[in-house]
């Protein structure tokens, strides 16, 4: 694809003498959203469940700092190749091996072709007005190519940090991978932080033909934080492409996961749990969209939520016309710790081929008192019980790791929200 | 010594009373058989016993080793070596027969204060249990009991004991569900477990169990209370002529 674009940062420089310019931003699309009621229904219903007042209150400016990273002890073992964004900006990243190419997004030299040829080609920004914000604003991040053919052997760590210093921050990461043909990679993003901030953060992958890219993601970021999230993919014929999250941080969360199976015979799958407690509000949006013939989309999520939290899920496959033979999955599964949280769950259909084996369905239920005495009656007290149950809940999507060094540490980190967030207290009646 | 005295007990469930005076004292090493109608009261005493929160206990008490033991949660009376092998073992999706009996183990670990248990060590423990009851890898590696058949479970059940070798054992119809064979596993499992230290409970409808596991005493529920206690030629008695002819009929 030829383009005269030579550059792909946004000029920055001169929006930054402006105060407030990022907060404005933020605020515009606040309104766009909420604006959208009367005008566009398929818009005003994939914001339905968000509430953004929390969002209108905020006057975030852009982060000028960024800091030393270091990954989450449990993460160390998997011996990965390391890639830091703190607060927006590329500050690390390990040896890589000569089969990857790296481009830093701060960077002011000539953009290569390959990202600009790639950059923007998975999501259409008219419709997600916080991927527009993070293409309008973003001040750094990474592209990554990796090359026909190569075999990873060690993971791909992308750990994406913001500390608010005190202040009110946003940034805007942006990533992109490229997964050239017969390529296989594995990768896995971690979002951390502390302060009240917002990460609104955009990935991109675009996968090749016959390549194979698992991708991890653990959203952990402090609970005065909000997560805004896009990852969009477009997969060419005969790609696999396995996708999991993890959720367990945030005030605010929505994560927005979106894949364009562009060839045939793409093997699909999209998992995840997400684990919430206080006053969280967790958001998982999913869009499969079946373009060609026989490919196949898997997808389990389940939701643990505790206190007063909220989960919503919104999943939508839609199969083309042309995407005959298509096999669609999908369910969506919540347990409710207490009576006093919410879940919207939202599974939806749209179908347009006339042979396709397709599903979908959600369930909502609560801890089993029956589980819970009879591991009692063999000695275990009633809050390990009950976090043995929750975990035992979970580990059905943990299982969809398949690499089981990666499906350990995704345990554990699951399990220690277990141990911090299971109370004594009964399920429904809570007494 | 006695290990178990229970005294005056009145419980009831959803509000109906159930038990209506259940008194009982079981000295250590003996074997108690209870045996009774359907609707007796038989589920309910192990329900008392082990702590379920479904009954509600409104006189009387129980004593387990000198302790109050109304007064203990479900797991500390457990810890205190109080079995309860159920008539329906819950399914546990998502937690590994091995997983489970670690849990378990360390439960009692932990309390003692003492080091969470070494892997390799459990393994071998577990594993020479698990054989002589005939529980295999396969099983041990599976879901808690899911997908397993009545016999399995019921070995599950004896597996655990023999895990905890408790002080008390409570049998909830152990005998219901399994076959011939199963039934003989089964009872060889709790025979190997008896010892002059070990009481056992063992609540059963029918005589057959009691050809395996013998009894020193048998006690017949009716209507919430002990209507007659006698050795175990009462289970004799039972058999042939049928509860009716040893229940009182009550006001």
């Amino acid at each position: 694809m030829p383009s005269n674009k030579k550059y792909l940062l946004p000029s920055n420089a001169q929006k930054n003498s402006e105060p407030g310019w990022l907060s404005s931003l933020f605020r515009k699309a606040v309104e766009e959203i909420e604006g959208s009621v009367m005008q566009d229904m398929v818009f005003a219903e994939a914001w339905r469940f968000t509430n953004l007042n929390a969002f209108k209150a905020l006057e975030p400016i852009a982060a000028n700092s960024t800091a030393i990273l270091s990954c989450p002890k449990v993460f160390a073992e998997l011996n990965a190749l390391e890639l830091h964004i703190s607060n927006g900006i590329l500050t690390w990243i390990d040896a890589v091996p000569e089969y990857i190419d790296l481009f830093d997004f701060a960077d002011r030299r000539i953009t290569p072709t390959w990202v600009i040829e790639a950059f923007g080609s998975t999501i259409n920004t008219k419709m997600h007005p916080f991927t527009a914000i993070n293409t309008t604003a973003f001040s750094g991040g990474v592209a990554m190519r990796i090359r026909k053919g190569a075999v990873m052997k060690k993971p791909i760590i992308l750990l994406v940090d913001t500390q608010a210093n005190g202040k009110i921050v946003a940034v805007n990461p942006r990533v992109l991978v490229v997964l050239e043909e017969d390529a296989v990679a594995d990768l896995i993003e971690i979002h951390t932080g502390s302060g009240v901030y917002i990460n609104n953060v955009v990935t991109e992958l675009v996968i090749g033909k016959n390549s194979h890219i698992s991708h991890y993601k653990l959203q952990a970021e402090d609970t005065d934080a909000f997560h805004i999230a896009m990852n969009a993919a477009r997969c060419a014929a005969n790609s696999i492409y396995d996708n999991f999250a993890l959720s367990t941080g945030a005030k605010l969360s929505r994560n927005e996961i979106s894949a364009t199976l562009a060839g045939s015979h793409i093997n699909y799958s999209i998992n995840g749990s997400y684990l919430a407690c206080s006053d969280q509000h967790m958001e998982t949006v999913t869009f499969i969209d079946h373009v060609e013939p026989a490919c196949v989309s898997h997808e389990l999520y389940k939701g643990v939520l505790a206190n007063h939290a909220q989960g919503v899920f919104q999943g939508k496959i839609l199969v083309r016309k042309n995407a005959q033979q298509t096999k669609g999955y999908q369910m969506n599964r919540a347990l409710l710790l207490s009576k006093e949280v919410e879940i919207n769950s939202k599974p939806e259909l749209e179908i347009y081929a006339d042979d396709v084996t397709c599903s979908h369905g959600a369930t909502v239920g609560e801890l089993d008192e029956e589980q819970i005495f009879y591991l009692m009656a063999r000695g275990i007290s009633k809050k390990r019980a009950r976090a043995i149950m929750v975990s035992a809940y979970v580990e059905e999507t943990i299982n969809y790791i398949h690499n089981l060094l990666i499906r350990d540490v995704f345990r554990v980190v699951a399990n220690n929200w277990m141990q911090q967030n299971i109370v004594d207290t009964q399920a429904i009646d809570g007494s | 010594m006695k290990l178990l005295e229970i005294e005056n007990i009145h419980a009831e469930v959803d509000g109906r009373p159930i038990l209506r005076g259940i008194n009982l004292s079981i000295e250590a090493g003996q074997i108690h058989a209870i045996m009774g109608p359907n609707g007796s009261g038989k589920s309910t005493l192990t329900y008392v016993l082990s702590g379920r929160e479904t009954c509600k206990v409104t006189h009387g008490s129980v004593r387990f080793c000198g302790q109050d033991l109304l007064s203990m949660e479900a797991n500390e009376r457990a810890i205190a070596g109080l079995f309860l092998a159920m008539q329906y073992p819950v399914e546990l999706p998502g937690v590994s027969g091995m997983t489970f009996l670690r849990e378990v183990v360390n439960a009692r670990r932990k309390v003692a204060g003492e080091e969470l248990i070494d892997s390799m060590e459990f393994l071998k423990m577990v594993r020479s249990k698990a054989k002589s009851l005939g529980v295999s890898d396969e099983m041990l590696k599976r879901s808690v009991n899911v997908g397993f058949s009545g016999g399995e479970k019921k070995r599950n059940e004896i597996l655990q004991m023999a895990m905890l070798e408790p002080k008390f054992c409570i049998l909830d119809e152990t005998d219901s569900g399994l076959d011939i064979d199963a039934l003989k596993i089964v009872s060889d499992g709790v025979n190997s477990l008896r010892s002059f230290e070990r009481s056992m409970l063992v609540i059963t409808h029918y005589q057959r169990l009691l050809d395996h596991i013998e009894p020193d005493l048998v006690h017949v529920l009716a209507h919430g209370r002990i209507q007659k206690t006698g050795g175990k030629e009462l289970a004799m008695q039972l058999e042939q002529r049928g509860y009716f002819n040893f229940i009182e009929t009550t006001a």
